[in-house]
C-alpha cells in the first residue's frame, strides 16, 4: 500500500502554525492601525459650503469661539446662522462670490448646510458646557483651529479618547480665562501638575467613568 | 485452590472449613466479543453505506435546528425585545437554556476525566460519546448568553483584547468569570475527545486505505496525526491523556461552580445561598448522566451494542444518576431548612413562594422529576428494563431544565418591591429557539455517529477477556480485570 501522505507533510504542521501566526500579527496589526478611529476619523475635512477660514477669523483678527458658536458654555454645540455672518459681512466684502451662499441664506432663511466634522455618535450623552465651564480648554479636542483654513478633525474622539481625559484630569486642565485661548498652555505645563490637581480638588472636578456617565 | 493451606499460623481452625464466596466481576464486553469483532463493529458503523433511519433522522433534527437559525435571526435583525424578557425578569429562558446545556456536558467530563483517574473500565464504552455529547452541549450553551447580548458582533467585548474604547472586563462580575470557565471547559473537553480519538482515527485511516477510499482515508490521515501505534507512541499518548485527564478533573466541579455564582454571588433571596455550588455540581453531574443515557440506549439499540454497553453499564449509570439525584433533593430539602433556620423573612418567603406561589406547577414538577424520578434505580428490575430507564431518563433531563426555570424565575419574579412584582412568560420566539437547540444538537450528534468513531476501540480492546494474559486458563467468569 503505497504512503497516504508524502514525506514533506511531516513539516506542514509547523508550517501551518507559522503562517497562522503571521497571518495573526499582520491582522492585529492592520485592524490596529487601520481600523481605529486614530485613523478612520483623525484628518477628516469634507469641503464646507463656505470656504471660512478659522486661521483668518480666528488666528489673524483674533474673533472669540462664542461669538459664533454662542452657545457653547450654556448649552451645546451651535452653528452660526447666517445672521452671525452678515453682522459684519453687510459692511465688510458685501459683493465677495464667497459669500453668495451666506446673502442667500440671510434672505430666504433657509440655513447654510454647513458639514458636520466632530461626529458624536448619538449614543453617547455629551454636554459642552459642562467641559468648557470646568477647564477643559476648546483646544484639547478640537485641535488649534485658529490655524485651520479648513476645519480638520485632528483628535480621534474614540472612547478611548474620552476616557484618558476622564482617568486623568489633571493634565488637561486649563485656567477658566484661558479655555477659549487655543495658544494658552494647560495649568499643568505652566505651573505643574501639583498646582493642577489642587485646581481639580478646588473645582471638584470628578469626570465619570461609569458605562452610564455616558452612554444613558 | 486448597484454603486451608494459606492460613497464617494461630488463626481459627474454623477458618479452614470456611468457603469464600466467589463473587465474580462483571464482564465489560459481553460473550467474550475479541479484538476483531470490536475493530468490526465500531469501524462498520462509519464504513457502511448511510442508513435510511439515519437520512431520516438527520433531516428531521435539520428542520428543528433552522428553528434556532430562525429564532436568533428574526431576533439579531429586530432586538432582544423579541424575548419575553420584562422587569423584573430580564433574563429567563437564556440563562436556563444556558446553565441547562452546560450542565449536561458535564456527565462527559466526568466519565472521561474523573472516572479514567478513579481507573473504572466500564467508562471506555461510553466516555467517547459523553465526550462528544459534552462539546456539542456546551455549543448549545454558549448560542444563549452570547444572543442574549443583541448586538452580537460586539461579543468580543467579553474577552479581554486591547481595544480603542480603552475599557476592560469587570473581574468582579461571575460573568465575566463564566467567560472563562465555560472557554476553557470548551477547549479542554475538544483536546480531551479529539487526543483520545487520534488511534482509533488511525485505525479508520488504514481501514479506509486498505479498502480503497483514498480521500476518506487521506482525512483521516490528517487527523489521525501521522499515528502508526508504535510503543513511543503510546507510551506518550498514555502520559498525555492522563495530563488532560488531570486537568479536566477540576473543571467537572470548577466549570458549574461558577455557572452557580452567577446567582450565589448576587444578593437575591433564593440565589444567595451557599450550597448552589455543590448543589449545582450534583445536578449537572444528574442531568448529564440523564442525557447519556437518553443518547446511549438508543445507540445501542439501533447499532446492536449490547455486548459493549452492557447491562452492567447500565446499572453503573443508573446508581450515579440516583446518587447525584438524591443529593440535588437533599439540597432542595436544605434550602428549606436554612431558609426557616436562618430566620430571614425575605428567604422564607421566596421559598414558600417557590412551592406555594404562582410558579408551584414548576417547583413540583422539579420535585417530581429530579427526586422521585430517580429514586426507581434502586430496584434492578427498573435497571433492567431498558425502555424504562430511557423513559425515566427524559424526566430526569426535563426535571432538571425545570430545577433552572424554578431558581430563575420565581427569585425574579417576586422581588423586594411587591410593586415590581411579575410573572414571566416565555414568547413564541424563545420557545421556538431554545427548542431549536435540541436540533442543532441532534444535527452534530448524529454526523459524530456517522464518521467518528463512536466508542474508544483501542480502550475498549484492553478490558476485553483477549487482553488478559491468561484468558485461555481463567475460569468463566473469574477474570482477574473487570
Amino acid at each position: 500500500m503505497p504512503a497516504l501522505f508524502q514525506k514533506s507533510a511531516n513539516r506542514l504542521p509547523l508550517q501551518l502554525i507559522l503562517y497562522l501566526c503571521v497571518v495573526a500579527c499582520v491582522a492585529t496589526a492592520g485592524v490596529t492601525y487601520y481600523m481605529t478611529p486614530k485613523y478612520t476619523r483623525v484628518g477628516y475635512a469634507p469641503i464646507q459650503p463656505v470656504p471660512y477660514s478659522h486661521a483668518k477669523h480666528v488666528g489673524e483678527l483674533g474673533l472669540d469661539c462664542r461669538y459664533c458658536h454662542s452657545t457653547i458654555d450654556t448649552a451645546g454645540a451651535a452653528v452660526p446662522t447666517a445672521q452671525t455672518c452678515m453682522n459684519c459681512h453687510s459692511q465688510i466684502r458685501t459683493a465677495s462670490p464667497a459669500l453668495a451662499s451666506v446673502r442667500a441664506s440671510f434672505e430666504t432663511g433657509r440655513p447654510i448646510p454647513w458639514v458636520h466634522v466632530h461626529v458624536m455618535p448619538s449614543f453617547v450623552y455629551f454636554d459642552h458646557s459642562v467641559h468648557v465651564n470646568r477647564g477643559v480648554g476648546c483646544v484639547e479636542c478640537h485641535g488649534k483651529v485658529n490655524e485651520m483654513d479648513v476645519v480638520t478633525q485632528r483628535k480621534p474622539m474614540s472612547m478611548g479618547f474620552c476616557l484618558d481625559c476622564h482617568r486623568a484630569p489633571a493634565e488637561r486642565m486649563r485656567e477658566r480665562k484661558d479655555v477659549f485661548n487655543l495658544d494658552s498652555p494647560t495649568i499643568a505645563e505652566a505651573k505643574g501638575i501639583l498646582v493642577a490637581r489642587e485646581f481639580i480638588r478646588e473645582w471638584k472636578i470628578s469626570p465619570p467613568q461609569s458605562c452610564s456617565g455616558c452612554h444613558r | 485452590m486448597p484454603h486451608a493451606a494459606q492460613l497464617p499460623a494461630g488463626a481459627p481452625a474454623i477458618l479452614g472449613e470456611v468457603r469464600p464466596a466467589s463473587l465474580p466481576r462483571a464482564q465489560l464486553v459481553g460473550h467474550g466479543r475479541g479484538f476483531s469483532w470490536i475493530t468490526e463493529k465500531i469501524c462498520g458503523i462509519a464504513e457502511e453505506k448511510t442508513p435510511p433511519w439515519w437520512w431520516w433522522c438527520f433531516g428531521v433534527a435539520c428542520v428543528i435546528a433552522s428553528f434556532t437559525v430562525a429564532g436568533l435571526t428574526y431576533l439579531v435583525s429586530t432586538g432582544v425585545g423579541v424575548w419575553g424578557h420584562r422587569s423584573p425578569v430580564n433574563w429567563a429562558w437564556d440563562i436556563v437554556n444556558f446553565v441547562f446545556w452546560i450542565g449536561i456536558g458535564h456527565a462527559g467530563t466526568l466519565i472521561s476525566a474523573i472516572l479514567c483517574l478513579l481507573r473504572q473500565k466500564w467508562r471506555t464504552s461510553i466516555n467517547r460519546s459523553a465526550e462528544a455529547m459534552t462539546i456539542f452541549a456546551v455549543v448549545c450553551a454558549a448560542i444563549f448568553p452570547v444572543f442574549h447580548l443583541g448586538r452580537i458582533w460586539y461579543s468580543w467585548f467579553l474577552f479581554p483584547l486591547p481595544n480603542s474604547n480603552i475599557v476592560w472586563q469587570n473581574y468582579r462580575s461571575p460573568l465575566e468569570w463564566d467567560v472563562f470557565a465555560v472557554s476553557t471547559y470548551g477547549t479542554v473537553s475538544v483536546l480531551f475527545w479529539y487526543v483520545g480519538m487520534i488511534p482509533d482515527l488511525a485505525t479508520f485511516r488504514d481501514r479506509f486505505a486498505a479498502a480503497g477510499r483514498n480521500m476518506r482515508a487521506k482525512i483521516y490521515g490528517v487527523f489521525a496525526m501521522g499515528w502508526r501505534g508504535s510503543a513511543r507512541h503510546w507510551s506518550n499518548y498514555e502520559m498525555a491523556y492522563l495530563i488532560l485527564a488531570g486537568i479536566a478533573a477540576p473543571l467537572v466541579l470548577s466549570v458549574h461552580t461558577i455557572v452557580s455564582f452567577d446567582f450565589a454571588v448576587s444578593l437575591l433571596p433564593g440565589w444567595h445561598t451557599t450550597i448552589f455550588p455543590p448543589y449545582f455540581v450534583a445536578g449537572a453531574i444528574f442531568s448529564g448522566f440523564g442525557m447519556v443515557l437518553t443518547l446511549a440506549l438508543p445507540l445501542r439499540a439501533v447499532y446492536r451494542l449490547e455486548d459493549l454497553i452492557t447491562q452492567y453499564h447500565i446499572d453503573c449509570m443508573c446508581k450515579i444518576t440516583l446518587a447525584t439525584g438524591t443529593m440535588v433533593g437533599y439540597a432542595y430539602a436544605m434550602e428549606f431548612f436554612i431558609a426557616w433556620y436562618g430566620a430571614n423573612p425575605y428567604e422564607g418567603f421566596a421559598f414558600i413562594n417557590r412551592a406555594f406561589g404562582p410558579y408551584a406547577w414548576a417547583y413540583w414538577i422539579m420535585v417530581t422529576c429530579n427526586v422521585v424520578t430517580p429514586q426507581f434505580f434502586w430496584f434492578k428490575k427498573v435497571r433492567q428494563c431498558t425502555w424504562l430507564v430511557w423513559v425515566l431518563s427524559l424526566f430526569v433531563n426535563c426535571g432538571m431544565w425545570f430545577e433552572r426555570f424554578v431558581i430563575i424565575a420565581t427569585s425574579l419574579a417576586r422581588d423586594f418591591l411587591p410593586s415590581s412584582w411579575g410573572y414571566y412568560s416565555p414568547s413564541v420566539v424563545e420557545i421556538f429557539t431554545f427548542f431549536g437547540t435540541f436540533g442543532v444538537f441532534s444535527v452534530l450528534f448524529l454526523l459524530f455517529i456517522r464518521f467518528c468513531p463512536i466508542m474508544a476501540m483501542a480502550e475498549l480492546k484492553a478490558v476485553t477477556p483477549q487482553a488478559i494474559p491468561d484468558a485461555g486458563h481463567a475460569p468463566p467468569g473469574e477474570s482477574p480485570h473487570g
